[in-house]
């Protein structure tokens, strides 16, 4: 066979490869659009980009979080469950002051579910870090486990429960990036109230959706991770540390 | 030493029922507390969101840790051939098991939801030092019953050397588990530490030898048993060394943060201005718990010395373990350096706590429970030698 006819040969071969496979790369994408009633996947790895200098006084994201997920308190912030809370930075050297929402940071290699004996504190294919309230015994090792503070254990009897979000007495619980919300595909209280009433200075999306806003910034953007040093590959990103 | 003759307590005065008795209240206060907690939550409690183990941790450690190091009385008669402490075995395999089962009524008691005991065993995640633990605990339990029928039936008297063994290497690993607990918590600074195994293992030698130490003075001078000088004097001996050896652990410790920029001020606050904690660690710990029992057992040597060291030992273990465990928690995380952070979590401040009634109550009543199982079965199996006077030991068998 002459190089000319065998090069006409390999060309042919490989457009013949792109028309079989190209509808099967097509199918892949729509696959990322998951339905309610599918199980979570791996293909989506949800998360949040939050820009600290957007971010403001207002408390609107701890206000819709607690109310979305039913968390209500007993006037005791010792023992009150946060799921979300404000937390004001100030630089020990220059003074320069900063506040940002603080809640679970869904990391890639959490250290809660790392350490659960009963492995109640278990990652979604999603990425979303959520404890199962049947199988947590209330040993609080991930709460000691956490690096953000981020889980708090349920020091008395919980009234006002929303049907989307199990609670209980005697049980460690956390944010769940509205986790009955993401299914329904919304995005969570917390960035929805930001967006709506506070300073517009978060992000939820896809981070493995190229074509999603918060994969685009953080691609385009600088970004960082709380406590990058534990090399915990966080889902939740900050621009403006 | 041909053979040693072994008989239960008479365990029928009236200072037994009310050595039981007293036992039994504390228990039913511990009961009572846990019950309390369980209905109304651990609000009861002076625990909350940053300090999340309290004090029933302290005790459950400190069973758990004195357990495993009670056991080593037999291990240096099984495993290290020291005829001396053969006459002991028995009772230091006892007591491994019964602080065990004081510590772990404890914390299982504690649990936010202690009904779901069953959960824990039958739902593991091995990646948990935790669950390796449930096993860890359990399997001690039947190590140390193994070991204890090896020395109890004629029969098997052959085989408690490798039951000894057996037994040996599972406690240096239970308290290796112990320790890991916190050494392999990687976001707290006080404890992220591959050294807090071994300094587990030094502790429970220690703390186990100090109360098995007082358990046998007190068990032989209400039954009227004879304990020789030479068998106190060389418990003392060996607990002087493992106090010390606790002691150069913990130097070791700081030492080595005192070195490391970034630990600076964990150091600064266990050691100089932490409040309660330093306070718990130079007069607790290091005073009472270490040099007043050097002090005690190598220039003073007395009975009462050696009863006052152990009580010391056990007093300043107790102050090491709230200062570990408690201090840990309530030393801010690090999340952002180089800033002052203040949040409603109380993040950037030390975290407040004191200790409550229900929390003390539940974890005396597991020091209670540990005594009383262990006064039981000193009256129903022959754990104790009729006899430790210094005739009826071989003192060149040491």
């Amino acid at each position: 066979m002459n190089p000319e006819r065998r090069q006409v040969l390999g060309w042919g071969a490989a457009a013949a490869a792109g028309a079989v496979l190209a509808p099967g790369l097509s199918l892949i994408e729509l696959a990322r659009a998951r339905s309610p009633e599918e199980a979570a996947s791996a293909l989506q790895r949800w998360g949040l980009l939050i820009d600290i200098s957007k971010c403001g006084e207002c408390n609107d994201c701890v206000t819709a979080c607690h109310e979305e997920n039913g968390v209500t308190g007993h006037g005791r912030p010792e023992t009150d469950a946060q799921w979300i809370r404000k937390v004001n930075l100030r630089d020990k050297r220059t003074g320069h002051a900063q506040t940002l929402p603080m809640m679970c940071q869904h990391c890639e290699d959490p250290p809660c579910v790392d350490v659960c004996p009963t492995g109640a504190s278990f990652k979604r294919e999603d990425g979303i870090v959520l404890v199962d309230k049947h199988t947590c015994i209330g040993c609080r090792y991930c709460v000691m486990a956490c690096p953000y503070g981020a889980r708090s254990f349920i020091h008395e009897a919980v009234s006002g429960q929303k049907a989307d979000v199990p609670r209980g007495k005697g049980t460690v619980e956390s944010c769940t990036l509205c986790v009955h919300r993401v299914d329904r595909g919304e995005t969570p209280a917390c960035v929805e109230a930001c967006n709506r009433d506070g300073g517009k200075a978060m992000v939820f999306g896809d981070l493995n959706d190229s074509s999603a806003e918060i994969h685009r910034r953080l691609r385009s953007e600088p970004s960082s991770q709380v406590r990058a040093d534990l090399a915990l590959n966080t889902g939740v990103r900050y621009q403006g540390l | 030493m041909a053979s040693v003759q072994y008989r239960e307590i008479d365990g029928r005065s009236g200072g037994f029922y009310a050595l039981l008795g007293g036992l039994g209240v504390l228990i039913a206060a511990g009961l009572g507390a846990a019950w309390s907690m369980e209905h109304h939550g651990h609000a009861v409690t002076g625990m909350s969101n940053r300090i999340v183990w309290g004090m029933p941790h302290v005790f459950a450690l400190f069973l758990i840790v004195a357990a495993s190091g009670a056991l080593n009385v037999a291990s240096i008669a099984s495993v290290f051939g020291r005829d001396l402490y053969k006459p002991l075995a028995r009772l230091s395999g006892l007591l491994a098991i019964t602080l065990l089962a004081g510590g772990l009524a404890v914390l299982v008691l504690d649990l936010g939801r202690p009904d779901r005991l069953i959960v824990a065993m039958t739902y593991y995640n091995f990646k948990s030092i935790f669950a390796w633990n449930v096993f860890l605990y359990t399997g001690f339990f039947a190590v140390a019953a193994l070991y204890l029928w090896t020395l109890f039936e004629r029969r098997m008297n052959g085989y408690s050397k490798r039951a000894g063994l057996l037994a040996f290497l599972w406690r240096l690993v239970l308290t290796t588990g112990t320790g890991s607990i916190f050494g392999l918590l990687v976001a707290r600074e006080p404890w992220n530490s591959a050294l807090l195994a071994p300094l587990f293992i030094v502790m429970s030698f220690s703390f186990g030898l100090a109360v098995f130490v007082l358990v046998l003075m007190a068990a032989c001078r209400w039954s009227g048993r004879a304990l020789g000088d030479v068998v106190l004097n060389r418990l003392g001996k060996l607990l002087g060394v493992f106090v010390a050896v606790v002691l150069y652990f913990v130097a070791v410790q700081h030492l080595t943060n005192l070195y490391i920029a970034r630990q600076h001020e964990v150091e600064r606050f266990f050691l100089w201005d932490g409040g309660i904690y330093p306070a718990l660690f130079w007069f607790g710990q290091i005073l009472i718990g270490g040099i007043l029992p050097l002090v005690l057992l190598f220039k003073l040597p007395s009975r009462r010395a050696i009863a006052a060291a152990a009580a010391g030992v056990i007093l300043g273990g107790f102050a090491q373990l709230y200062v570990i465990i408690i201090g840990g928690q309530a030393y801010p995380q690090l999340m952002f350096p180089d800033k002052h952070v203040a949040s409603s979590f109380f993040d950037g401040v030390v975290a407040a706590y004191s200790p409550s009634l229900p929390e003390v109550a539940l974890g005396a009543g597991g020091v209670a429970l540990a005594l009383a199982l262990t006064a039981v079965a000193l009256k129903v199996l022959p754990f104790l030698p009729r006899s430790l006077a210094d005739g009826d030991v071989d003192p060149a068998a040491a």
